[in-house]
């Protein structure tokens, strides 16, 4: 999408994307052998795959996803997490990053704590569960939360995370972005208010190209901006 | 007293060249704008202006169903509610649902289960909500269509979009989209709902009576008249959609105010849904 120059045409459901011979992918179905648009959004095809990448919608979780969820109530052997997706999701004491007693679990994270931490798995009825296994799993404090639609997620990371590294390397803020649209960002004031900033910029532009030149002219000009020269 | 029965027995709704208390023929429509994405809170959104209709959809979901014992753990739940403001008619509406706006919704919820891929998202709800602000006849017509354009607004999987009309009987004049006073003077109403690209009819109701010809003529002005109300619907959300795109091709970015940290966050919703 980057770099490409023009833009891809929109698709609103129903639409056909493509005839026999073509795969269907995510946001699409066939019917009688050709291929329609299940979601509004832009039509994509990568080696007789089609796909439409959507513009809106809810997060929808899957195993591995990074996601920041936050502690919405407590069980004696587990947590169950906001992950801003239509399902619940309990982290089982087990799969935490602690060795947690029977009944214990507020010693650790109260109602209201924020987490980094994975889709450990999802089922065929979507009941989903966490996990602080990996590594970067931990809790959040400090910093702030900012919300972004999951669908634009994969443009705030970019290119083999290209563009949150420019974002990180700039503004020198700590960034955790989850699949699930929830970005927490730790810094001094100035830097986590300008790394929000460039955040909303590759939100509200997420299709554009260029996009990683224009967020580094943004935070660069803003660096400078309120300073006299 | 006032003979009303023979009051209207001598309007006329339509003249001998066939045209119609507004000056339209009878497979005309009235005129339609559809706007999309207008509530912020929302995750979809549509507005429509129908004739005399002034109707707004809101869509959120799929989202957790509650209360919990409605879930069904093979697909979602497509709830509608369909309500009317009190000021939406002449003579005030008592507020809240009736078994009119009942039925209605459960018909409009019900055109919508056969759209909406329900099976990929078990265990939620989309819910529709359709507000009617301003009331003209084919209420039910204007929200089904403005609430299918709120549903591909909020990027919900769906075959197509849904677009629905009404036909009716005049004077013995088989009449698309039947405006206020041909419906409360007319013979009959038959509203409609289909699937554009399939033809496939999702919701089909009718007030008063018609001929099987009749019928089948209604059916006819109503299902052409749909595609033509598809293309309207198409073109709100391409237009939503592109103005976004035309901001981007300005490649200048913003012009961000000067630094104030704290001061614009809040109002950019950057602490999540709380502050809702």
């Amino acid at each position: 999408m980057q770099g490409s120059g023009s833009l891809r045409p929109i698709v609103i459901p129903g639409e056909a994307v493509g005839g026999p011979g073509l795969k269907p992918g995510p946001g699409t179905y066939s019917e009688g052998g050709r291929l329609f648009a299940a979601q509004l959004g832009i039509r994509d095809e990568h080696d007789g795959l089609v796909s439409v990448i959507p513009l809106n919608g809810r997060y929808l979780p899957r195993r591995g996803d990074a996601v920041i969820g936050e502690i919405v109530d407590l069980g004696p052997s587990h947590w169950l997490v906001d992950i801003n997706s239509p399902y619940p999701a309990p982290l089982h004491a087990t799969e935490s990053a602690w060795r947690v007693e029977f009944g214990d679990t507020s010693r650790y994270l109260k109602v209201g704590d924020v987490i980094m931490c994975h889709v450990l798995s999802v089922d065929e009825i979507k009941r989903v569960q966490l996990t602080m296994s990996e590594r970067e799993a931990r809790k959040l404090s400090g910093g702030i939360l900012m919300e972004v639609s999951p669908t634009k997620v994969p443009r705030v990371i970019g290119k083999q995370a290209s563009m949150v590294s420019l974002i990180k390397d700039l503004t020198r803020c700590q960034i955790y972005v989850g699949q699930n649209g929830r970005i927490w960002l730790d810094g001094d004031d100035r830097s986590t208010a300008l790394a929000a900033m460039a955040i909303r910029l590759i939100e509200d532009r997420a299709q554009a190209s260029g996009l990683t030149e224009a967020v580094r002219e943004l935070i660069e000009k803003e660096a400078r901006g309120p300073r006299p020269s | 007293m006032e003979d009303i029965e023979h009051f209207a027995k001598a309007m006329k709704l339509i003249d001998a060249d066939g045209r119609r208390l507004d000056g339209r023929k009878f497979n005309e429509l009235r005129p339609i704008r559809i706007e999309a994405g207008v509530l912020r809170r929302a995750d979809g959104s549509a507005y429509m202006e129908w004739g005399g209709n002034k109707v707004l959809a809101a869509v959120y979901g799929p989202r957790e169903a509650h209360p919990r014992h409605l879930q069904d753990p093979a697909r979602a739940l497509v709830q509608c509610r369909y309500n009317m403001a009190p000021f939406s008619v002449t003579d005030r509406k008592r507020p809240g649902p009736d078994r009119r706006s009942v039925e209605i919704s459960k018909v409009i919820s019900e055109a919508f289960s056969s759209v909406v891929f329900a099976e990929q998202f078990p265990r939620t709800s989309v819910d529709i909500f359709i507000e009617v602000l301003q009331a003209d006849a084919g209420t039910r017509c204007a929200g089904l269509t403005a609430a299918s354009v709120a549903l591909a607004d909020a990027g919900v999987p769906m075959r197509d979009l849904v677009a629905s009309c009404a036909s009716g009987k005049i004077d013995g004049v088989v009449c698309l989209d039947l405006n206020k006073d041909e419906d409360n003077f007319g013979d009959a109403d038959c509203p409609t709902a289909v699937v554009p690209r399939t033809g496939e009819i999702v919701l089909l109701q009718m007030d008063g009576h018609l001929t099987s010809d009749e019928f089948e003529k209604a059916m006819d002005l109503s299902i052409d008249a749909a595609r033509r109300i598809y293309d309207l619907q198409r073109d709100a959300l391409r237009r939503r959609y592109s103005v976004t795109l035309e901001d981007i091709l300005k490649e200048s970015p913003p012009v961000p105010s000067p630094m104030q940290p704290e001061g614009r966050l809040p109002s950019e919703d950057d602490f999540g849904p709380e502050g809702i």
